[in-house]
């Protein structure tokens, strides 16, 4: 297990540095010039753009930069923005504390609605109840989540005025609830789908009816049996989520008007900042790693059987 | 992206409010008793500025708002483009408008005490005006006489101070200019023309973070990507005292956020409402909805470098501008929100003649086969208009093709390039196919400003490689002008002679569209599109 887990982290090295080359180059590939992009649509001035080009480093060939950068980033330092000239690092740690809190509100809200849903759905497959919540998780993941998003604040926020449109406060747990379920909404529908299925092919297994012929009873059956073994592939999808609804809250985020990464990210693709985009990448490219690593240690948890050497 | 305008507003006798007082019937709940709170706090989504908040720093949009709001400057202007004077009793140029004497009113001071004097301005300006300071708008000292010595082409500075600002004494000085330029004092009124304390030129990072300046309203705090909260300054001298208890600036990233909040008075105005909203602005703000003259032009602009156009008959140039259906376009595409062109100067700035442009600018389809057959027709028969995708400009383009094709049969496709700056970049290199599109924002109410800063040959401003000795002649003339009155009057000569050359093809004038709260009356945006926010009343709660 240990010997496992170390190989799994020296793996992530050569996976970290091919993201982060990866994205480093193909920032560099985008059109326009980003610091002449700070004068708008004003003729920059070529002493300042020279100038700032120089402060930050970005006068040097290209694989001096990608060199400098990893050296910075070995010692925690992200570089700093073109536009004002800001520690990335800072922006990185104002943001990520924000997208933690609405995504980890967002992957609850899947997980515990999810699985109860597809755990209903699937032990009473075929009525109404299955239906209903099959119908459900079809119309959330073929509706694109901006349309949710944009209905849901106009019903809440603007026609009900139970919550203010947007979140006022990234900080405040309340007010990120309504942008949190819109989060989960189409996560909540695969688990929930993922469920349902696993549990239904389950429910006919031999170890089932044994359990059922022991006479065990109905809610121990469910929990300790059905449940247990049908829920791996659900951990893996719940596993991975974490890293997308991490990153994958531009959408969201810039409805709501959340100060998180989604935005970060959002703002650093229309300034052209290469290296925030880097940075934020970098993160959650780490965030990755490491919740597909969890999700291969549950397994074992989850299935005995399964084994690691 | 908005261009980086700033302006600040003086109270002038009978300007109307254009919008009717805040409560129309049924809207007055929200409203309590009407009353006015003169302590009051304004709401207004901003965004976070890019760069810290320094005068000379600042040209985006978010940014300059802040920093209109903290300072005042020697001068501005009125709504008919004329000079008024704020921290200057006085700018008076010498005959040939190459020496310009500033006088300062007395006993002005700064937020944190300190006076404000000749010194703050000079020494303010020749900190920023060297590279090493790294200040983005350092090329509006460009016309001083020494700024090359402080700010070179390149490399280091080899002075600190430019030679054409003399202080006199504590209230005056004087601004030589490498030549005469007779509206030069509409150029002082933007920012990096503001003052700084003494404490600024110091320790410029931590005063960029928390900035002290001689406007109507003190810095309080800005918590970053939330809100900047500014406060009415109690000291303030100026004509422009707030109206209000001072303004939160609040950080949106998208303007639909924005908007959303705006319609549930949760924040009281916003710069511009959402392409996606403007449909129905009107209908969900009633009399609270803002539709306000912006000095704002947008154009269609040739490559005249290009295998196409480098030796064109002007009728064709001229037939393909006959071309365009600009009323129907405005009213379908833009859902009237914007007016027809009809020169290649924007409303509301000084020397603004109506027509300029005559038939030319009026749709008419016979006329504009007619005139590109006379010329000899369109090269390859077939245009192309570039624009940036990244804003929504599809439509029109789309729509101006469809009216050039209809009528004369040449065909015309857009050219969407990923965003603006690449779009800039790709004008810049000179590697426009065939036309672009075009936008410009007044940088100070002067018809001069729309001619030959955008169509002088060689001139930064001038992306499509138009030249025009006649033009240039004319503009020169307008230049050595005594008076502004005179060198305006000269340039509407020079406008008058581009219908023979045609370097752009003229299509509308913006409009600031704009709403505000039930929390709030008295909003206005004036003709650089900027809000006048000491103006603002709010509402008792």
């Amino acid at each position: 297990m240990g010997r496992y887990v170390a190989r799994r982290l020296l793996q992530m090295i050569p996976v970290f540095i091919g993201t982060t080359l990866l994205i480093f180059l193909m920032v560099n590939v985008l059109p326009g010039d980003p610091v002449a992009a700070l004068w708008g649509d004003k003729p920059p001035d070529p002493a300042q753009v020279a100038q700032i080009k120089h402060d930050r480093g970005l006068d040097l060939p290209l694989w001096q930069q990608y060199f400098h950068y990893m050296g910075g980033l070995l010692q925690g330092d992200f570089g700093n923005t073109i536009a004002g000239n800001r520690p990335i690092l800072d922006e990185i740690t104002q943001a990520f504390p924000v997208s933690m809190r609405l995504a980890a509100m967002a992957w609850t809200f899947e997980l515990v609605v999810g699985i109860t849903l597809g755990v209903l759905a699937g032990v009473k497959r075929g009525r109404v109840l299955d239906n209903t919540v099959t119908l459900f998780t079809l119309l959330v993941i073929s509706v694109p989540i901006f349309v949710f998003g944009l209905f849901l604040q106009l019903i809440f926020g603007n026609e009900l005025g139970w919550v203010t449109p947007t979140v006022q406060d990234s900080e405040n747990f309340v007010e990120l609830i309504l942008p949190a379920l819109v989060l989960g909404l189409v996560g909540l529908a695969y688990v929930a789908r993922l469920t349902r299925t696993s549990i239904a092919e389950n429910r006919q297994a031999d170890y089932i009816r044994t359990a059922v012929a022991k006479g065990l009873p109905r809610k121990r059956i469910i929990s300790r049996h059905l449940l247990r073994n049908s829920l791996i592939p659900v951990v893996t999808y719940l596993g991975t989520d974490i890293g997308t609804l991490m990153g994958g809250a531009v959408i969201t985020e810039g409805i709501f008007n959340v100060a998180g990464v989604g935005n970060l990210l959002y703002r650093g693709l229309f300034q052209h900042e290469g290296t925030v985009i880097v940075g934020v990448v970098t993160v959650l490219v780490l965030v990755y790693l490491l919740a597909s690593l969890l999700v291969d240690l549950l397994y074992a948890v989850l299935d005995p059987r399964i084994r690691y050497a | 992206m908005r261009g980086a305008k700033s302006a600040k507003w003086v109270a002038i006798a009978g300007v109307v409010a254009l919008t009717a007082t805040a409560c129309g019937g049924g809207d007055s709940d929200n409203n309590g008793s009407g009353k006015v709170d003169p302590k009051g706090i304004v709401s207004y989504a901003n965004g976070e500025p890019q760069n810290a908040l320094q005068p000379s720093n600042t040209m985006e949009a978010y940014g300059s708002v802040v920093i209109d709001s903290l300072f005042t400057g020697l001068v501005h202007y009125d709504k008919k483009g004329d000079i008024t004077y704020e921290n200057a009793e006085s700018v008076t140029p010498d005959k040939d408008s190459k020496v310009w004497t500033v006088k300062l009113k007395p006993g002005w001071k700064f937020h944190n005490g300190e006076a404000v004097t000749a010194k703050s301005y000079v020494e303010a300006w020749n900190w920023a005006a060297d590279p090493a300071n790294g200040q983005q708008n350092s090329a509006w000292y460009r016309d001083i006489e020494g700024y090359d010595d402080v700010h070179p082409e390149k490399g280091k500075a080899k002075k600190k101070a430019m030679s054409g600002l003399k202080v006199v004494d504590d209230n005056t000085f004087t601004i030589t200019l490498k030549s005469g330029i007779p509206y030069y004092a509409y150029k002082l009124v933007y920012a990096p023309f503001y003052p700084l304390p003494s404490a600024a030129l110091k320790d410029p990072k931590k005063y960029g973070e928390a900035p002290v300046g001689n406007g109507p309203y003190k810095f309080e705090k800005w918590d970053h990507k939330k809100v900047i909260s500014v406060r009415a300054f109690d000291g303030y001298k100026g004509a422009n005292k707030p109206k209000n208890g001072g303004v939160d600036f609040k950080a949106y990233n998208k303007d639909t956020a924005a908007y959303a909040d705006l319609k549930s008075d949760n924040v009281d105005s916003m710069p511009i409402v959402p392409n996606s909203e403007i449909a129905n602005f009107k209908q969900d703000f009633g009399d609270r909805a803002i539709d306000m003259d912006f000095s704002a032009l947008n154009t269609v602009n040739f490559a005249f470098y290009t295998k196409q156009w480098k030796d064109i008959d002007v009728k064709v140039l001229q037939g393909l501008s006959m071309a365009i259906d600009r009323d129907t376009i405005a009213k379908t595409v833009f859902h009237g929100t914007r007016e027809s062109a009809t020169g290649w100067v924007a409303k509301g700035v000084k020397g603004y003649q109506d027509d300029a442009c005559g038939e030319y600018c009026k749709f008419d389809a016979k006329k504009a086969k007619q005139s590109i057959k006379d010329g000899g027709g369109v090269p390859g028969n077939k245009i192309q208009i570039q624009y940036n995708a990244d804003q929504p400009h599809k439509d029109w383009v789309v729509a101006v093709c469809n009216s050039i094709t209809n009528a004369t049969g040449v065909k015309c496709v857009g050219d969407p390039v990923t965003d603006f700056a690449a779009d800039t970049e790709i004008r810049d290199q000179k590697k426009v196919k065939s036309m672009y599109r075009s936008g410009w924002v007044l940088d100070y109410p002067f018809n001069g400003n729309f001619l030959a800063d955008l169509y002088g040959t060689g001139v930064d401003g001038n992306k499509g490689g138009f030249s025009d000795k006649k033009f240039d002649k004319l503009t020169k003339e307008a230049d050595a002008a005594k008076t502004i009155d005179e060198s305006a009057k000269l340039y509407q000569q020079a406008e008058k002679e581009l219908v023979n050359t045609f370097p752009g093809i003229p299509l509308w004038y913006n409009k600031t569209l704009s709403a505000y709260s039930k929390n709030v009356k008295k909003v206005e945006f004036d003709q650089a599109g900027d809000p006048i926010l000491t103006d603002v009343e709010v509402f008792e709660k």
